[in-house]
């Protein structure tokens, strides 16, 4: 890729704070996204072709969607999250600029924050965003694409923290894709659970307060520990090549 | 203290220490489990509701237990390979890893085997079926991890990293199924409650899973000393041990 497409990252001197680097990393990655706008629709045409899948694969009947709606959708936004994670650190580690963010002052596991913040907005919010009008497709009625959508936007951040893990991880290797998918999915499985939970109940109409709360803990714990184990991971796998 | 400390760090140490020890372990693994699953198998009384079907619990309850430490061991070795860089804790990850997927796959089939008299179905989207399904893949996933990385150091600080992470998961993906969907009875044993079968059927149980614990560290010792001895290969002390056949 040429150097226009991909300006440099500028917070070289340490007088610079950690959380004006932050910013610095957020608006980069998010300036070099909006120069490759097609990387940016990708995931999302994914979303909505693995949406139509179920309905002309499974089945079309309004019985069936409406019982299975939401967590179909819930496996697209999963499995559209890990599709997009490969670019999370792929270029930056191609063109060198992810040894540079690794040599900075700024402790390196905010940085990583920063880089999956950017991440989320450019896959996790548009997905959240999509999401009501394909509810209305799979025939959700009004509560649950409301209580869909939340849930959404509490777990695809969630998505997002622990697939830098695995992307971290996997930076460099051959058959990184694959790979990737296999470490994280695993790890993916509660979030999956809590948020077609939530719809669950919303739909039978009982109280989604405790599992909004406890997909909040999932949110924050992995806020507070994922950029850590990122922030390891990502050393190790610089100092492999 | 320390000395001790710095010798478990040393390959050519643990060679020759495991050595003297692992007859003995083998001996008595074997001799406890097939003491326990003789018990069990024959002489134990029957079950009034299961009859004799639920005799598999002789050999599902172990390998399930062990499945779920031998994680626990990987993820206390795995700390210590990413805090003190020691060699043995990675060579201990990467020996064991497929162990415990064995025994995973062996406590889901074995299940699967007694489900099918007891629930009238092979398999079922249960709680805990599922939570040993999902430590099948985390296995799976280190594995494959270590084989693609070529570099050995930075191949085990990466599957050190993998492993802590799967470890915090397990007891939330362990609560978030156990609360979604659940058939499958409590634990068999827990540490502070008096067990709920007779004794008749829980010592041989204790047995077995004693003997499995013997017989994965023997395991474990073959299993680290031919990996020690691949990596050392280019060492005076592996040369000679190779032409003279002791350390």
């Amino acid at each position: 890729m040429n150097a226009e497409t991909r300006p440099a990252v500028q917070l070289a001197s340490s007088s610079v704070g950690a959380l004006a680097a932050m910013k610095g990393v957020f608006a980069r990655d998010m300036k070099v996204a909006f120069r490759q706008r097609q990387d940016l629709l990708n995931p999302l045409l994914f979303f909505i072709m693995v949406v139509t899948l179920f309905p002309l694969g499974v089945s079309p009947e309004v019985s069936f969607l409406s019982q299975a709606g939401a967590g179909i959708l819930w496996v697209a936004a999963l499995l559209s999250v890990l599709l997009s994670l490969d670019h999370l650190f792929r270029h930056d580690f191609d063109d060198g600029t992810l040894e540079q963010l690794v040599l900075q002052p700024q402790p390196l596991f905010l940085l990583i924050l920063a880089k999956t913040m950017a991440h989320w907005m450019l896959t996790g919010l548009p997905l959240v965003i999509l999401a009501p009008v394909l509810g209305v497709m799979v025939h959700l009625d009004g509560n649950s694409i409301a209580v869909l959508c939340l849930t959404l936007l509490i777990g695809t951040p969630v998505l997002s923290l622990i697939g830098a893990i695995g992307a971290a991880l996997t930076l460099g290797l051959r058959s990184a894709g694959v790979l990737l998918s296999l470490l994280i999915i695993p790890l993916y499985i509660p979030v999956l659970i809590f948020g077609t939970g939530t719809v669950a109940a919303a739909a039978e109409g009982a109280a989604v307060g405790a599992y909004l709360a406890l997909m909040g803990a999932f949110l924050m714990l992995a806020l507070t520990l994922a950029p850590f184990a990122a922030a390891a991971a990502l050393r190790i796998s610089l100092s492999n090549g | 203290m320390w000395q001790f400390f710095h010798k478990l760090g040393s390959p050519k140490w643990f060679f020759g220490i495991s050595t003297r020890f692992m007859p003995w372990l083998l001996a008595g693994g074997v001799l406890l489990l097939m003491a326990g699953v003789v018990w069990g198998l024959a002489f134990a009384p029957k079950d009034y509701l299961q009859g004799n079907s639920y005799r598999i619990i002789f050999i599902h309850v172990p390998t399930a237990f062990m499945a779920q430490s031998v994680y626990i061991m990987m993820a206390s070795a795995a700390l210590v390979t990413l805090v003190w860089r020691m060699k043995l804790a990675d060579v201990f990850v990467k020996a064991v890893a497929p162990v415990g997927l064995v025994l995973t796959f062996l406590a889901l089939f074995t299940g699967a085997v007694w489900g099918k008299p007891t629930w009238g179905t092979w398999w079922i989207w249960d709680a805990r079926l599922t939570s040993m399904l999902i430590l099948l893949f985390l296995y799976g996933g280190v594995i494959a991890l270590d084989r693609a990385i070529n570099d050995e150091k930075s191949a085990a600080r990466a599957v050190a990293v993998l492993v802590l992470v799967g470890v915090v998961n397990i007891p939330i993906i362990k609560y978030s199924v156990d609360w979604w969907n659940t058939l499958h009875q409590p634990a068999t044993f827990k540490l502070t409650e008096k067990p709920s079968m007779p004794a008749e059927m829980w010592v041989p149980l204790l047995l077995s899973v004693l003997g499995l614990y013997l017989i994965f560290g023997w395991l474990a010792c073959v299993r680290m000393q031919t990996e020690i001895l691949s990596r050392e290969q280019r060492t005076r002390w592996v040369k000679e041990f190779v032409l003279k056949g002791r350390v």
